[in-house]
C-alpha cells in the first residue's frame, strides 16, 4: 500500500531509495549549477575534483551535490538556486547576487567536476566543511561526504568527525590546497584511497 | 559469457536468501537496498567497501546536514507539474495524474519542498542523447517535471504512462515502467531520490534494480495504488503514492531522541 496511514507510527516506514539510473541529465542538473557564489564575492573558492570507481576510472554519469554555510557559518534559507523562466519555460539561473548554499554539479565526459562556492564558516563543534552528496549511475543510494578544507589545523584537529578517524582515512575528506582559492577534492567511491562516506543517525 | 534473465534470476534469489538469514539471526529490516547488489551489474565498481561512518546528530544542532536547501516560486513555473503541457501539442499515451504527499518519518507533512520527477514517454523512449533504445521520441514530451509539496505534503502531477523499455544489465533486461522522483526534505540528511511503478506490473520479478530493494515490504512501497477518486473525468487515469523520507531532521533533536 502506497497510501501511509499517518495515525500509527509503525505504518510510517521509508521510501526505499534507487539509483538515479543513465537518464537524469537532461532532467536534474540546471544551467549555473556549480555558480554558487554571488558574483565577485571575496570569498569565493573553487573546489574541483573527480567522481572515481573502483578501478580508478573516472564518472561521466554522476552528479555531486552542494550544499554550505557562508563565511560567517550562517545557513542560507534563499531560494533560487533554479530559477525558471515563466515566459520561455526555460532556466533564468542564479541571479549572482543571493548566496543559497546550494548546488548541482553534472560531471563531464572526463568524469570532472567544478563548483564555484563561498569559503565556508565554521558551526557547531566542527571545523568548516561543506557537506556533499553524491548520485551515480549504478549507485543504488548516494553517498554523503565532506569537503574540509585545509590550513586551521587546530580546529581540523578538533573537529569531532575527522578526531574519530585514522589518518590515511581522514585524508580523504580534506581538500588539497592547488592556490590562488583552488583546492581539489576527489571522490573515490571504492578501492584504494577510498573517501569516507557518512550516515546519519 | 553472456548473461542471460536465469543468470539474473538466480543471483536474484540468493541475495533474496541471504537477507532472510540475516533478518532470522536477528539483523533489523532493511528498507534500502545495499549498495553492493551484484546482480545489478553497474554497482560492481560503484560501492564503497568500507562502511559508512556514523554521526549521531542528536549531539551538535549545528550540523550543516541539520538543515536542507531553500526552494520557492522562483525555482518552478506554474505549469512545471504538467508534463502534458510543456509543448505544441499533446503528447502521446494514456493520461495519468499522481499524487501523494511528502512525509518524514513521524508521519508529518514536508512542506515547501521541491520534487522533480523524469520519465521515458509512453513508448519507452527518454528524450536522452545518449539513449540507444529505437523506441520513437515524442516531439510533445520531453518527460521532466518539478513541483513544490504544499502545506499538508500534497504534490501532483500530470503526466502520461510511461512505458517500459529494454536496457542491457543482461539479454532480454527490460525496466518496468516507472517514474523517477528526486526529494529534499527539512534536512539535508532526508535526501532521496527513487522511482515510483505502477500495480501489477509483470516485470517486477525480472528487473535487478527493484528486486535490489530484498525487503517485499519496503518494495511494495515503490508501487503506487490506482486511486479512482483521483481519476480526472474524460481526462486522465488517477495513482496515488505517498512518500516516506529517511533520515534524521532537527525535530529528532527538540523532541530529545
Amino acid at each position: 500500500m502506497t497510501k501511509i496511514d499517518t495515525s500509527s507510527p509503525e505504518n510510517v516506514l521509508p521510501t526505499p531509495s534507487h539509483t538515479v539510473g543513465p537518464f537524469y541529465g537532461y532532467a536534474l542538473p540546471f544551467p549555473g549549477g556549480g555558480d554558487i557564489a554571488p558574483l565577485n564575492h571575496p570569498d569565493t573558492i573553487t573546489v574541483q575534483g573527480y567522481v572515481l570507481d573502483g578501478e580508478g576510472k573516472p564518472l561521466p554519469d554522476a552528479f555531486v551535490e552542494l550544499w554550505g554555510p557562508d563565511p560567517d557559518g550562517k545557513i542560507s534559507t534563499t531560494d533560487g538556486s533554479m530559477r525558471r523562466d515563466p515566459a520561455s519555460g526555460g532556466f533564468l539561473g542564479r541571479n549572482g547576487v543571493e548566496f543559497t548554499g546550494f548546488g548541482r554539479i553534472q560531471t563531464d565526459a572526463g568524469g570532472h567536476w567544478y563548483a564555484h562556492t563561498l569559503r565556508p564558516g565554521a558551526r557547531g563543534r566542527s571545523a568548516p566543511y561543506i557537506s556533499a552528496c553524491i548520485f551515480a549511475r549504478g549507485l543504488l543510494v548516494h553517498l554523503f561526504t565532506r569537503i574540509y578544507l585545509p590550513g586551521d589545523e587546530a580546529a581540523l584537529a578538533a573537529d569531532p568527525l575527522l578526531a574519530q578517524l585514522a589518518p590515511e582515512r581522514r585524508d580523504t575528506l580534506i581538500a588539497e590546497d592547488q592556490g590562488n582559492g583552488t583546492y581539489r577534492f576527489d571522490i573515490r567511491l571504492q578501492g584504494e584511497g577510498e573517501t569516507v562516506f557518512l550516515e546519519f543517525t | 559469457m553472456t548473461l542471460t534473465q536465469r543468470d539474473i534470476d538466480q543471483e536474484i534469489t540468493e541475495e533474496r536468501a541471504a537477507y532472510e538469514k540475516r533478518l532470522a539471526g536477528g539483523a533489523p529490516v532493511e528498507h534500502h537496498p545495499r549498495r553492493d547488489y551484484a546482480p545489478y551489474r553497474s554497482s560492481t565498481l560503484r560501492h564503497p567497501k568500507q562502511p559508512p561512518v556514523s554521526i549521531d546528530v542528536t549531539k551538535d544542532p549545528e550540523l550543516v546536514e541539520l538543515s536542507s536547501p531553500a526552494f520557492g516560486e522562483r525555482d518552478i513555473t506554474e505549469i512545471d507539474n504538467d508534463l502534458t503541457r510543456q509543448h505544441n501539442g499533446e503528447p502521446i499515451g494514456e493520461r495519468i495524474t499522481v499524487s501523494g504527499r511528502l512525509l518524514d518519518r513521524d508521519g508529518r507533512p514536508v512542506r515547501g519542498q521541491l520534487i522533480e520527477i523524469w520519465q521515458a514517454n509512453s513508448a519507452g523512449r527518454y528524450a536522452h542523447q545518449r539513449e540507444q533504445h529505437d523506441a520513437p521520441l515524442d516531439p510533445n514530451f520531453t518527460g521532466v517535471g518539478r513541483t513544490l509539496s504544499d502545506d499538508d505534503g500534497f504534490y501532483r502531477f500530470t503526466t502520461v504512462q510511461p512505458g517500459p523499455y529494454p536496457w542491457r544489465n543482461h539479454v532480454n533486461a527490460w525496466r518496468p515502467a516507472h517514474i523517477h522522483f528526486s526529494l529534499f526534505g527539512s534536512a539535508f540528511t532526508q535526501r532521496l531520490v527513487t522511482q515510483m511503478y505502477f500495480p501489477n506490473d509483470p516485470l517486477f520479478p525480472y528487473d535487478p534494480i527493484l528486486q535490489s530493494v530484498t525487503d517485499d515490504a519496503a518494495r511494495q512501497r515503490l508501487v503506487a495504488t490506482y486511486d479512482h477518486s483521483l481519476s480526472v473525468p474524460e481526462f486522465s487515469l488517477g495513482y496515488h503514492w505517498d512518500i516516506v523520507l529517511d533520515g534524521p531532521n532537527a525535530t529528532w533533536i527538540e523532541e530529545g531522541r
